[in-house]
């Protein structure tokens, strides 16, 4: 039996230089994040956590593999929702690279794949992370094209 | 008629655009969006029930045939959905692909549903998997930004043995 995960890709017309500082700058994590603020160095070993506007804390962990602008990887777990808190840690890669493309159409794309897998046993997580990360990427990657993200709160 | 009630969905691909329901619903509907975004393919839609819906090729050859089994513009869109383009890929039973167009605050979620009605090997899902993100990724920034994506691709080569396996 695998393991409860998470699979997304999106492709963004950007660098990965431009991709890997929107993943791990705070203020700019802020702006597509629906307002939440992320704490860390980003460097392996160090601390994460995520906190809501007002203070509380949304998610903690800790930084367990760090290779910019290629590949992050979190240990993350929730803290704000009890029943989502009770199935433990989970592992959230990030990866970059750069699409293969046709010269002569569009424009160059990198592509960025998030793999958000749980630790144990559980569906609950891997339920909220499914519906949670196309908004948060959606938002990421109209930041990084137009300048804005698509949409400011979360419905 | 196709029975929806055989089909099961396995991949499944929402994103987020900044654009009105009814521009979403045009760039799914209007050849001249579809060869933006979908690697130069023009859709030809009969915009009712049971319509003629074919993907062709930029060469003239049908590279996708189906019907129209859901049409409730600017909202819910399903084809059925036969490869016949590649050769080899017309081994494979029609699929459904389904769209969902939802207002989100300011923004429009948009809802990719590939659905099967066979137990469908993860090698020839793996094609859908690589190519959606792809696709919708471009059409997103084509209705945003006014340029599309440049992103080449070729079909997954364990798709490509799964299917040659294939009856």
């Amino acid at each position: 039996m695998s393991k409860p995960k998470f699979v997304y890709v999106t492709y963004i017309r950007t660098t990965p230089e431009k991709l890997w500082a929107a993943l791990t700058d705070p203020l700019m994590i802020k702006k597509y994040w629906f307002s939440i603020t992320a704490e860390s160095t980003f460097k392996a070993g160090s601390s994460w956590c995520l906190k809501f506007e007002d203070g509380r804390t949304a998610d903690t962990g800790e930084i367990l593999e760090s290779d910019p602008p290629k590949r992050l990887v979190i240990h993350w777990r929730n803290e704000f929702r009890p029943e989502l808190k009770a199935e433990g840690y989970s592992r959230c890669t990030m990866e970059i690279e750069m699409a293969d493309y046709y010269p002569d159409f569009g424009g160059k794309a990198v592509k960025l794949t998030i793999i958000h897998e749980l630790e144990g046993e559980g569906t609950k997580f891997i339920e909220a992370v499914s519906g949670g990360w196309p908004k948060v990427l959606s938002n990421l990657k109209s930041l990084l094209e137009t300048g804005d993200v698509a949409f400011k709160t979360k419905s | 008629m196709v029975d929806v009630s055989q089909f099961r969905p396995k991949t499944v691909y929402v994103t987020y655009i900044a654009a009105p329901p009814e521009k979403v619903w045009q760039a799914l509907i209007s050849p001249e969006f579809t060869r933006k975004y979908f690697w130069d393919r023009t859709v030809e839609i009969e915009p009712k029930l049971g319509g003629a819906f074919v993907l062709r090729l930029p060469d003239g050859r049908a590279n996708v045939q189906g019907k129209v089994i859901v049409w409730e513009p600017p909202r819910k869109l399903s084809v059925t959905w036969q490869v016949v383009w590649p050769e080899d890929f017309r081994k494979l039973p029609e699929c459904v692909v389904s769209y969902e167009i939802d207002q989100a605050g300011a923004a429009v979620r948009l809802t990719m549903t590939e659905s099967h009605s066979w137990e469908v090997p993860e090698a020839i899902l793996s094609g859908g998997r690589t190519g959606w993100p792809a696709v919708l990724s471009s059409l997103k920034s084509l209705l945003e930004t006014g340029k599309p994506l440049a992103i080449a691709m070729e079909p997954p080569a364990a798709m490509i043995e799964a299917i040659k396996r294939l009856k």
